[in-house]
């Protein structure tokens, strides 16, 4: 009783702030100063159809280095603490999956693989780019895991494209301070013609590392997770 | 108007499966409501012009997260029973 009124008494001074926000909010009808430089500047510099893109991988590449870094870090520490030792695998008794599921995944597999390759080839043109596709592309290898327990796969080839590709995107950048005019500049190859596939500059190439390296993170986590899973 | 409408009922919904994931007794329930929220959600962003988003917790949010809460959901019933 007593914790439910002091839960009570939280919620209430919580409405009391968001009041004090919401009274003051009167929508911006015009973008401010910064993102008006995006808006109009952001093609004729970084050259991406998806606005979005030139702001999250050029004009602000070093918080998506931030945030891959994280998701880097959450990937290691997961699979530090689920570390599987393989004597008691032997015995390991795993549930019969069904009949449906097992067809469905087998269309839907590869299904989701090309459309999660799609999402982050495309990431300067179309919605969508590394993450999304990355974690789209980690949600089909998932898939494959609950429909075939019994199938075994090994976390080398995910740790080796994991740090390949987080190596190449920090080289990349540092490109960009040799060759252009910034870390993780975008226009070390040229900006192409816009709206074409090979355009943007490095930012295609940038988006296929960050793609590789949040799907084998995702899917690394998943895989730590299944191995320590014993359903008898 | 139709996507204010459109957001009014998807906000509902998310607080009606929100609520249900907080205060059911049954784990599994309380999973899939979690996950239905995040799909709801999703959809929700798609309304409001933010595709980006909407994709990102579409696949993160109520594909690999309900995974994983069923994965150690199950991890926690054999170690306990």
């Amino acid at each position: 009783m007593v914790k439910n009124s002091f839960i009570f008494i939280v919620l209430i001074g919580v409405a009391a702030i968001l009041l004090n926000l919401f009274a003051d909010f009167n929508g911006n009808t015009e973008l401010g100063t910064i993102a008006a430089h995006y808006a109009s500047k952001g093609i004729e510099e970084v050259g991406s159809a998806n606005l979005v893109t030139s702001v999250v991988v050029s004009y602000r590449g070093l918080d998506t280095l931030g945030e891959v870094t994280i998701l880097f870090l959450s990937a290691a520490i997961v699979g530090f603490f689920l570390k599987v030792d393989n004597t008691d695998n032997k015995n390991r008794q795993l549930k019969y999956t069904s009949e449906i599921l097992n067809t469905a995944s087998q269309v839907l597999v590869p299904i989701m693989l090309l459309f999660g390759a799609y999402v982050f080839i495309n990431g300067h043109l179309s919605p969508g780019g590394g993450f999304q596709g990355g974690a789209i592309i980690a949600s089909g290898l998932v898939l494959m895991f609950i429909a075939q327990p019994k199938k075994e796969m090994g976390h080398k080839m995910i740790n080796i494209i994991e740090s390949v590709s987080g190596v190449s995107f920090v080289l990349l950048g540092v490109a960009g301070v040799l060759f252009a005019s910034g870390f993780l500049d975008n226009k070390i190859l040229s900006l192409g013609k816009f709206g074409t596939l090979f355009s943007a500059g490095i930012i295609p190439i940038i988006y296929i590392f960050v793609g590789l390296k949040v799907g084998s993170e995702l899917t690394g986590i998943a895989l730590s997770l299944k191995e320590n899973q014993n359903e008898a | 108007m139709l996507s204010i409408i459109l957001a009014l009922f998807l906000g509902i919904l998310i607080l009606v499966l929100a609520v249900m994931a907080v205060q059911n007794k049954n784990i599994v329930v309380a999973i899939i409501a979690a996950g239905a929220v995040s799909l709801f959600a999703s959809i929700l962003y798609l309304v409001l012009a933010a595709p980006d988003v909407a994709m990102t917790e579409a696949a993160i949010g109520s594909g690999l997260s309900t995974i994983i809460f069923f994965y150690v959901l199950n991890k926690i019933k054999r170690q306990n029973g």
